[in-house]
């Protein structure tokens, strides 16, 4: 069978009818994954044993017309910072080769729940740090759409996944754009939901207070349809919101554009954006006019203290998150050591990659004694302040569009050289995590080289809806292709 | 020349909640090592803390009986450090926004009434255990490891010693009777640091402090708080005061005396922050009414109703209320219909021999059944020699004390008739003791009184017995 093309509801019916059965459609996935992943390189382990166990039952169930929920028997992939019984979560870090989470995620449960098969985990920066995939310890990940360039990170392995047609949904996390970027480099939808909208619990942790998982899919409806399985109020999560969906949550989203009010803040349009994205977001302006939708120029100050402010927060956080891989316990262990501390000093150094060991600096020392003020605490006021000035927006428009990343996916090794450069590319992303806002991103168009361009709509807490309303109604007038495979000339 | 000491402590008290602060497992004493935990006490990648909310209630009820004022808006924050025995390398605690502020306690000391400041009291989750064994090889124990915590911190009041000791046994029984923690030093559930600098008397300065770590008892407190008073004033007496530095030292209880641990250079920088995994602690005020409405009478109160209701001595009433179970089990005691002064009495002085012999910290006797036991010897059914062997009995045999003294055989003979004719029989037994008696060696009545009571088997009523005793005598004295 051939996965191209195939939607999720063309899955659904194919499997009601019995065209085929999920056992069948899980060995069409590995099928796939064995012919392209050797180029692409997104996925880091295979579940394969869990997963035909999951694609059995999930049959078993059918024959008995029973179903488990919407994902029944549908193949899914996980980013490897998502924990899983029995399965690694390396993290893409030598510190966590051979390291066997003890439980199930809640995003991981609720997904076994709905009947999904998990068939593996896809490679990341190391430690979700990262806007390429390239600080993965294990391999590089290679854009579907032009294999010389970067996914973007760094859920590059989850929204690659997508690209190249391995899977229909990929769950990645986000802490400062690492869903939305790489969606928006592979030409897929990526949605990062409202901070607390869903569990957090397995995840490992980076930026505790950014973090938030979601789904990456070829399209918005399948976006949706991930996105509702997975959300909801977690009693082991005590940062997850207490709020549920609305009842006809699917049939709003497909309602279409109309009626909307869109913003477009003038300084995300301004230096250092590269003038195809800058074109293709503008001419979208115009389409979502055509859809009935209305499109005004706001000002949004883009300091540029929010991507420090962005910086100093997640490092800060992650310095402590990332502690406890001490190797004392699990993880990575140096060989030879004398005291407790040489254990430590040494298994931390040889465990982590330069980025994350960057990252663990810059944060331990935005927290030290004496330098706490002027770091973390201004960078935590900064965000309050970031907080009221998207309240403002949202007093009078239900969302604000802007471009996903100021460049093009650009070549593998062309940036590893220079961290800054790279923080850069998250400039447009980093603030909607600062301020715990649901954001997605989506293509809205193709460029001269026949590279995907992404744009980002930002809405308020908790209406993700509206977001996917909106994403919904411009994918239907745009009629891009929705992977790598459908593209012109594949 | 001597000086004065300056003493603040900070104490770490075990709460008595049946779970740990952030996930489900138990928190039982001397479960085997690492069967206590799961994912998250054990800091597992991925893992989040949920506040466990009976730590937040015991927290305030804490706070109440210390006096303290309630932080309704208060939060977590980590406290991050490397050690083996702290899983997820950094420690969540309270920082510059603690759930309690601002108490006090007040207590006696030799018959002067000493009040020492609160500072604060915070919540926190203990770390685990390190065991080091004698091949060099060291272990980690996790059972602790979330265990919830109160740190209460207090002003640098104390002066003494004798002091900090003071303050600690009516912190203790202020815990204790709250209901807050079962405080057991010797499990780990109360430990205490001391932080100790002097100056001269009259002054109002604070010199650099000494905090001193490891001290597993009270009695180590006072031990190492004296010795360290005694090393700074050495030093300050011979013009070194220089060499006190800003450091902590650890108790060496077996060698008594105190030592360099780490010094202020090396001290860490526990880069505190606020912890993003919880949102603010967000109390209501009918959450501290409610802690106020449930705790118990404090020993202050008692001490006074003691006092009052039952006409008891200083001394017994400080003995009582020293434990609450103690004070509770004496009250159910006179419940029972005991006179509060013999209750006292037998409570105190067997009770608490009791309470050594089976270390434990209840007294193994049903308060009804004591009770009993004191009313009986009121009746003259059993002497207080013989109730004091029931009464120990009554550890093993839970019966009824008078059906435990007729099994014993331990009924006293009270029957003018019977003991009449036993001590008639004595004397007749013993011609010379009568003799002696009367030629004015009235000492012989002891003698006579010890044969009755072989004779009876020690059951002899011993007043009825010399009251018959002394009217034979006087009976068969010879005519002048």
């Amino acid at each position: 069978m051939d996965l191209k093309g195939l939607r999720i509801k063309d899955m659904q019916s194919g499997l009601a009818e019995g065209k085929f059965t999920s056992v069948e459609l899980l060995e069409a996935v590995y099928k796939r994954i064995e012919s392209a992943d050797g180029e692409v390189g997104a996925f880091l382990s295979l579940a394969k044993e869990s997963a035909l166990e999951s694609a059995k039952e999930s049959d078993a169930r059918r024959a008995k017309g029973e179903s488990a929920g919407s994902l029944d028997g549908i193949p899914v992939a996980i980013k490897d910072n998502i924990c899983m019984k029995g399965v690694t979560a390396t993290c893409a870090s030598k510190m966590l080769e051979d390291f066997y989470p003890p439980y199930d995620a809640t995003v991981v449960k609720k997904l076994k729940k709905a009947g999904a098969v998990i068939v593996g985990k896809t490679n990341m920066d190391e430690f979700a740090m990262g806007s390429s995939t390239e600080n993965s310890y294990y391999k590089k990940t290679k854009n579907p759409w032009d294999l010389s360039k970067v996914p973007g990170g760094s859920s590059g392995g989850a929204a690659a996944s997508v690209a190249a047609g391995m899977v229909p949904i990929s769950f990645g996390s986000d802490t400062g754009g690492s869903i939305r970027q790489p969606a928006a480099f592979c030409g897929a939808v990526g949605l990062k939901p409202t901070y607390g909208r869903v569990s957090r619990y397995g995840l490992i942790a980076f930026g505790s207070s950014l973090d938030q998982i979601g789904p990456i899919a070829p399209t918005v409806e399948e976006v949706a349809l991930a996105f509702e399985v997975v959300t909801g109020m977690d009693r082991y999560d005590a940062t997850s919101i207490h709020s549920s969906l609305q009842d006809d949550f699917m049939d709003f989203v497909k309602s279409g554009a109309s009626g909307l009010r869109v913003a477009i803040p003038e300084e995300y349009l301004g230096a250092g954006l590269d003038e195809e994205i800058k074109e293709s977001v503008l001419s979208t302006a115009e389409t979502l006019k055509k859809l009935g939708a209305t499109v005004e120029y706001v000002s949004l100050p883009l300091e540029d203290a929010a991507l420090s402010a962005y910086y100093v927060v997640a490092s800060a956080e992650a310095s402590s998150n990332l502690a406890r891989f001490d190797g004392v316990r699990y993880g990575y262990r140096t060989e030879e050591f004398d005291t407790t501390d040489e254990l430590m000093i040494k298994s931390r150094s040889e465990g982590f990659g330069e980025e994350v060991k960057r990252r663990i600096m810059i944060g331990t020392y935005a927290l030290s004694s004496g330098y706490y003020d002027a770091y973390y605490k201004k960078a935590m006021q900064y965000r309050k302040s970031m907080e009221a000035a998207f309240d403002k927006i949202f007093e009078s428009y239900d969302l604000v569009l802007s471009p996903a990343s100021p460049v093009l996916p650009f070549g593998i090794g062309e940036k590893t050289d220079d961290p800054l450069a790279m923080y850069l590319a998250d400039v447009y992303t980093v603030n909607i995590n600062m301020a715990g806002l649901p954001a997605l991103a989506m293509p809205c168009g193709i460029s001269k080289a026949g590279l995907p361009i992404g744009l980002q709509f930002i809405g308020r807490k908790l209406e993700e809806a509206t977001i996917l309303k909106a994403a919904y109604g411009l994918e239907q007038a745009l009629e891009l292709p929705k992977t790598a495979l459908e593209k012109e000339g594949a | 020349m001597s000086y004065e000491a300056v003493i603040g402590l900070e104490i770490h008290v075990e709460l008595d909640t049946a779970s740990k602060i952030f996930c489900g497992c138990p928190t039982t004493f001397g479960a085997d090592p690492n069967t206590n935990v799961c994912p998250i006490c054990m800091g597992m990648p991925g893992t989040l803390p949920v506040l466990n909310e009976e730590v937040v209630k015991l927290a305030i009820k804490a706070g109440v009986a210390i006096d303290c004022d309630i932080r309704l808006t208060n939060k977590t924050d980590r406290k991050n450090y490397f050690y083996p025995d702290l899983p997820k390398a950094y420690q969540i605690s309270q920082f510059d926004m603690p759930i309690c502020e601002n108490g006090h306690v007040k207590f006696d000391v030799a018959g002067v009434e000493k009040t020492v400041g609160i500072t604060r009291i915070h919540i926190e989750e203990d770390p685990g255990k390190m065991i080091h064994t004698d091949d060099g090889v060291s272990l980690v124990d996790y059972n602790r490891s979330g265990v919830a915590l109160i740190e209460i911190v207090t002003e640098p009041d104390i002066r003494s010693a004798e002091e900090a000791l003071a303050f600690l046994k009516t912190v203790k029984s202020i815990l204790q009777y709250s209901g807050i923690s079962d405080c057991r030093m010797e499990q780990g559930s109360l430990r205490c640091d001391a932080n100790i600098s002097i100056r001269d008397f009259g002054q109002d300065i604070l010199n650099t402090k000494v905090e001193i770590k490891n001290l597993n008892s009270f009695k180590e407190v006072g031990k190492a708080l004296q010795k360290e008073y005694k090393r700074q004033s050495d030093l300050h007496r011979f013009d070194e005061a220089h060499k006190i530095k800003q450091e902590t030292r650890r108790w060496d209880a077996a060698k008594g005396r105190t030592l360099t641990m780490r010094t202020k250079e090396d001290a860490h920088d526990y880069r505190f922050f606020p912890e993003p995994d919880l949102p603010p602690i967000i109390l209501e005020k009918a959450q501290v009414e409610a802690a106020i409405h449930t705790l118990p009478e404090l020993p202050d109160a008692k001490r006074v109703r003691f006092h009052d209701a039952y006409e008891l001595s200083s001394q017994e009433v400080e003995v009582l209320i020293a434990e609450k179970f103690i004070a509770d089990y004496f009250e159910q005691v006179v419940e029972y219909g005991a006179a509060p002064k013999k209750a006292a009495n037998w409570v105190i002085v067997e009770g608490l021999r009791l309470l050594k012999s089976v270390e434990q910290e209840e007294i193994p006797v049903k308060p009804s059944h004591l009770a009993k036991l004191i009313e009986l010897v009121e009746e003259d059914t059993v002497s207080v020699t013989a109730a004091k062997e029931v009464f120990e009995a009554l550890v093993k045999h839970d019966e009824d004390p008078i059906d435990l003294i007729e099994k014993m055989g331990l009924r006293q003979n009270s029957s003018a008739d019977a003991l009449g004719e036993i001590v008639d029989s004595v004397l007749s037994a013993h011609p010379k003791a009568l003799d002696d008696y009367h030629s004015g060696r009235p000492e012989s009545v002891g003698f006579l009184m010890g044969q009755v009571m072989k004779a009876t088997k020690g059951q002899a009523n011993p007043r009825m017995a010399k009251e018959l005793l002394l009217q034979r005598l006087g009976a068969c004295a010879p005519e002048a």
